[in-house]
């Protein structure tokens, strides 16, 4: 289809050209490199990324070729992504952590002809399946590090892509013609990505978004939160993971906010300080973190200082949210609201980045409601939405004025929501998928005969219009004795105490509920130095008696909590026991986005299922374990099962400790 | 100041010549000659007070040998003065870690920058003028370290404050500021897990890649020794009683009885 110059703005490339046009001096992308930030104008932005298309095409790539991008959040890997959907191919992200196993799983079902990555550590992974990958015609890298004795025969840094094609920008009038002519052939009707998920259950899908979808989508949420090119945002979520090719790529593209890469995962706090994002993004786990870090610092603190954060917290508890959403407040504790801003309040949100924050987003797990406040008291606007990369990430999310903790908002503008008789959540979305890539089957199971995409979650709406998710549909099942058992319910809930870092619920077809507990090192080793509680290793600690008693007091306090609500009064957590290593992605355990994949734990770990179900007080257990490097190891111990404090139904509730 | 030295890789850069040490009665090192050539890794292992420590002291000038000379660079010298040596493009980390404690990592680094900081002393004082001009181009270097050792997340941190992991990395990071034509490493895994040893094996090939930089290190871990280095001595007792390949040494009847085989 052709299109004349006019044409409405469908595709990213068009936008990009749009920018350089609209705004060409404002600032597209920073990097942080050798200490200093580095900028390009939007103007300069599209510069580099039509040599690096031009260059792209002189190496042979041609519409509709795949081209998989794998590394941190740096500017010459979005120019990747422009570059190749500036040409019609299509780029596929790839978690930069994952194994290389997992790495040629996608880059093999996605034959993709070119990858662009970051440095040896990507280049290394790929050459070491690279007899799995007949299709990877080249693989282009952005550091040069440790990368000058490799066979350069099909290994070449993007840089010198770049310079080729800034040579054809000026000498080969035939080449600039050709990819003009593919920037207008592309449409809203082009796949512009695949982003595969992470994959709970079994092989990840790429799902393929069409440009002009993702566009809808994002030109939606733009206007809602009205974000501008005044507006900065820090990006530091994986490439691969539909928040940022949304928040940080479409958005930015859209809007015309300049988008900053850290210098190096580790200091995207401080990074995101020297910058003064506006827009942002975490999900619970970084807020968690953040909180983590504050509290420990504060129990260090002198007394005077302690003191004053004790109070000036409680003020905050007290009217900050309600000085957030501008309901009445007496003037007396505006008045001291606003003291505790400048000594308390602000140099928080100084120390955490958060203090030109205007609009903050949280998502992909529950957020506990205490740690929802603490931010919320303080002044930042966090908000939630619940979205999936099937929908181009949005399907609710929460209004300034109508934030709550447990639930995920109402449907974002220009999105349809069902719930199904079994409880299922359904949307019909502007940035809907298209399908999954080669798998027909899949798109189809996913889908209802009227174009509504199933979530796989579980959820309601509350009595003021906003969905509240339970948990996924497929996991909501039934004790023996018939009670409802929503196992992410209860996890959500023991997670919520910092000690605990990760949770893994069991009681399908049991008599009762049981936990793996994993603890958090930070908060729990914290503890253990002001206790004075030594300890050798990671195994050791968790398996203290004191940690035993620690936890053995949450999960009687969680169990309390679950004995008021009638639905799940039945499914308290009856045993448990704290693991002797930390749940993974790398040994399979968990998600790359860190969700705990339940099925093949129980297996993995069998041996402890069962002793928490016979009555046993302890139990072996040897565990395969893969280190970074890919190498394995064995881990082997001895882990105690506890009984937990049930209490009551509809009775008072009692001290456990 | 010695500079752009002709020495070719392959060729001695250092020689040692029956190098004897006492300290009053004490027998450090009795009698030791090896080599060591340009663009090597060279590592120097023995069991515990076989001398390797003293022998790097005695490398870089802070011991001085009663017997035997030492050639470096094709100039013989008796005695010499550790900062002639670091002049002379001779680098170091020590056992223990020594950096200032109450100083940045970026601070620790740029120390290593001092012998190459050309400005008077006046402009020094003023940070103005010829002093600023040369303090950027440091930095640039310093940062430039930085990155290389993937240290930017901790470029503020007090090194006291840090994990000895990381300490050890400031180290080497101080030494490379020397840009040193030959890096002695003691010990630069000691105390670190598998993790942080596998990233120090990568950084100290990448120097020798990247830099050229020739390295001795003295290491306890054999299977880093033996897949690090190039070539191998083992000392026992002061005295040297192998030479040569990692294969060689592992396969000598002596080096297995004094060190590999028996445990101690």
């Amino acid at each position: 289809m052709e299109q004349d110059a006019s044409a409405a703005l469908d595709t990213f490339p068009k936008w990009l050209a749009h920018q350089a046009h609209a705004r060409p001096s404002r600032p597209g992308m920073r990097h942080k490199d050798l200490g200093i930030w580095t900028e390009w104008s939007w103007a300069e932005v599209a510069q580099n990324v039509r040599a690096y298309a031009l260059g792209l095409m002189a190496h042979g790539l041609q519409r509709g070729d795949r081209i998989a991008i794998i590394g941190n959040n740096r500017p010459k890997l979005y120019w990747s992504m422009m570059a190749a959907q500036s040409v019609g191919a299509i780029p596929v992200p790839v978690y930069a952590d994952s194994v290389a196993d997992e790495m040629a799983y996608v880059l093999e079902h996605a034959e993709v002809k070119f990858a662009c990555v970051q440095d040896q550590e990507q280049v290394d992974k790929i050459l070491s399946v690279s007899d799995r990958l007949p299709n990877i015609a080249f693989v282009f890298y952005d550091e040069p590090r440790g990368l000058r004795a490799y066979d350069h025969s099909r290994l070449q840094a993007i840089e010198e892509v770049i310079a080729q094609g800034k040579g054809l920008m000026l000498a080969d009038p035939e080449a600039n013609r050709r990819l003009d002519a593919e920037i207008a052939r592309g449409t809203g009707e082009d796949i512009s990505v695949i982003l595969y998920t992470s994959g709970t259950t079994g092989r990840s899908k790429g799902v393929m978004l069409s440009a002009g979808r993702c566009i809808a989508a994002a030109r939606d949420t733009v206007a809602f939160d009205g974000l501008s090119d005044r507006d900065n945002v820090l990006a530091y979520l994986p490439l691969a993971w539909v928040g940022d090719h949304y928040l940080n790529y479409a958005q930015a593209l859209i809007a015309g906010f300049c988008i900053n890469c850290p210098e190096s995962p580790e200091t995207a706090v401080e990074d995101r300080r020297e910058v003064g994002n506006t827009y942002a993004f975490a999900p619970p786990r970084v807020f968690e973190g953040m909180l983590t870090r504050i509290m420990i610092r504060m129990e260090d603190a002198s007394w005077l200082k302690r003191k004053l954060f004790h109070y000036y917290m409680g003020v905050a508890k007290l009217w900050g949210e309600k000085i957030l959403d501008g309901k009445p407040v007496p003037v007396l504790a505006r008045l001291n609201y606003a003291i505790g801003e400048l000594l308390v309040y602000g140099p928080l949100k100084n120390v955490m980045g958060l203090t030109t924050v205007r609009v903050g987003y949280t998502a992909g797990e529950a957020i506990g409601p205490e740690l929802f406040s603490f931010f919320r008291s303080i002044g930042l606007n966090l908000k939630q939405l619940y979205g999936q990369t099937e929908a181009f990430l949005f399907v609710t999310c929460q209004k300034d004025d109508g934030v709550r903790a447990d639930c995920v908002g109402p449907a974002t503008p220009n999105v349809e929501i069902r719930i199904a008789e079994d409880g299922e959540v359904l949307y019909k979305s502007p940035g809907q998928f298209v399908g999954y890539y080669k798998d027909p089957e899949k798109t189809a199971e996913t889908m209802t005969p009227d174009g509504f995409v199933k979530t796989g979650d579980a959820g309601f709406f509350e009595k003021d219009g906003q969905l509240r998710i339970i948990d996924r549909a497929k996991d909501v099942g039934r004790l023996k004795s018939g009670a409802l058992f929503a196992p992410k319910y209860i996890e959500n809930k023991l997670k919520f105490f910092p000690n605990i870092r990760e949770v893994v619920a069991f009681g399908q077809g049991e008599e009762f509920v049981t936990v793996f507990l994993n603890i958090d090192l930070v908060a729990v080793g914290n503890w253990a130095e002001r206790n004075n509680v030594s300890y050798g290793s990671y195994q050791e600690l968790a398996g203290h008696p004191q940690v035993y008693d620690i936890l053995a007091g949450h999960v009687a306090e969680v169990n309390r909590q679950l004995a008021e609500e009638p639905m799940m009064a039945r499914a308290q957590v009856h045993r448990f026991l704290i693991l002797h290593k930390e749940l993974d992605a790398d040994d399979g355990e968990l998600t790359r986005t860190q969700k705990v994949r339940r099925g093949f734990i129980a297996d993995r770990y069998a041996s402890l299922v069962k002793a928490l179900y016979d009555g046993s007080t302890e139990a072996d257990i040897s565990t395969e374990v893969t280190f970074e490097d890919g190498r394995k190891g064995v881990i082997s111990a001895r882990v105690k099962v506890m009984d937990a404090t049930v209490a009551p139904v509809a009775a008072m509730p009692q001290a456990a400790e | 100041m010695v500079q752009n030295s002709t020495i070719s890789p392959g060729d001695t850069l250092l020689k040692v010549d029956h190098v004897s040490l006492r300290f009053g009665g004490v027998k450090a090192i009795t009698d030791v000659s090896f080599d060591i050539r340009k663009g090597e890794i060279r590592a120097i292992i023995g069991p515990n007070g076989a001398g390797k420590t003293s022998m790097l002291n005695v490398i870089n000038g802070f011991y001085h040998p009663q017997d035997g000379t030492i050639t470096y660079k094709g100039a013989t010298r008796a005695k010499m003065k550790p900062y002639v040596a670091a002049s002379q493009g001779i680098a170091r980390t020590f056992q223990n870690v020594a950096l200032f404690k109450g100083m940045s990592t970026l601070d620790n680094i740029m120390v290593g920058r001092t012998l190459k900081m050309k400005s008077s002393f006046f402009w020094q004082i003023f940070r103005h003028g010829p002093a600023m001009t040369e303090e950027i181009a440091h930095r640039r270097m310093v940062e430039e370290i930085i990155d290389f050792l993937e240290i930017e997340h901790i470029r503020k941190v007090p090194v006291g404050k840090l994990p000895y992991g990381l300490q050890k990395r400031v180290e080497l990071g101080r030494a490379l500021a020397m840009e040193p034509e030959l890096l002695l490493l003691d010990e630069p895994m000691a105390g670190m897990n598998l993790e942080e040893k596998e990233d120090m094996c990568r950084f100290i090939l990448d120097v020798k890649e990247q830099y050229g930089t020739t390295i001795a290190l003295i290491e306890h871990d054999m299977g880093v020794v033996m897949d690090l280095s190039d070539r191998v001595v083992v000392l026992e007792y002061g005295r040297k009683i192998a030479d040569g390949t990692p294969d060689e040494v592992k396969a000598n009847q002596a080096v297995i009885d004094a060190y590999l085989g028996v445990a101690h």
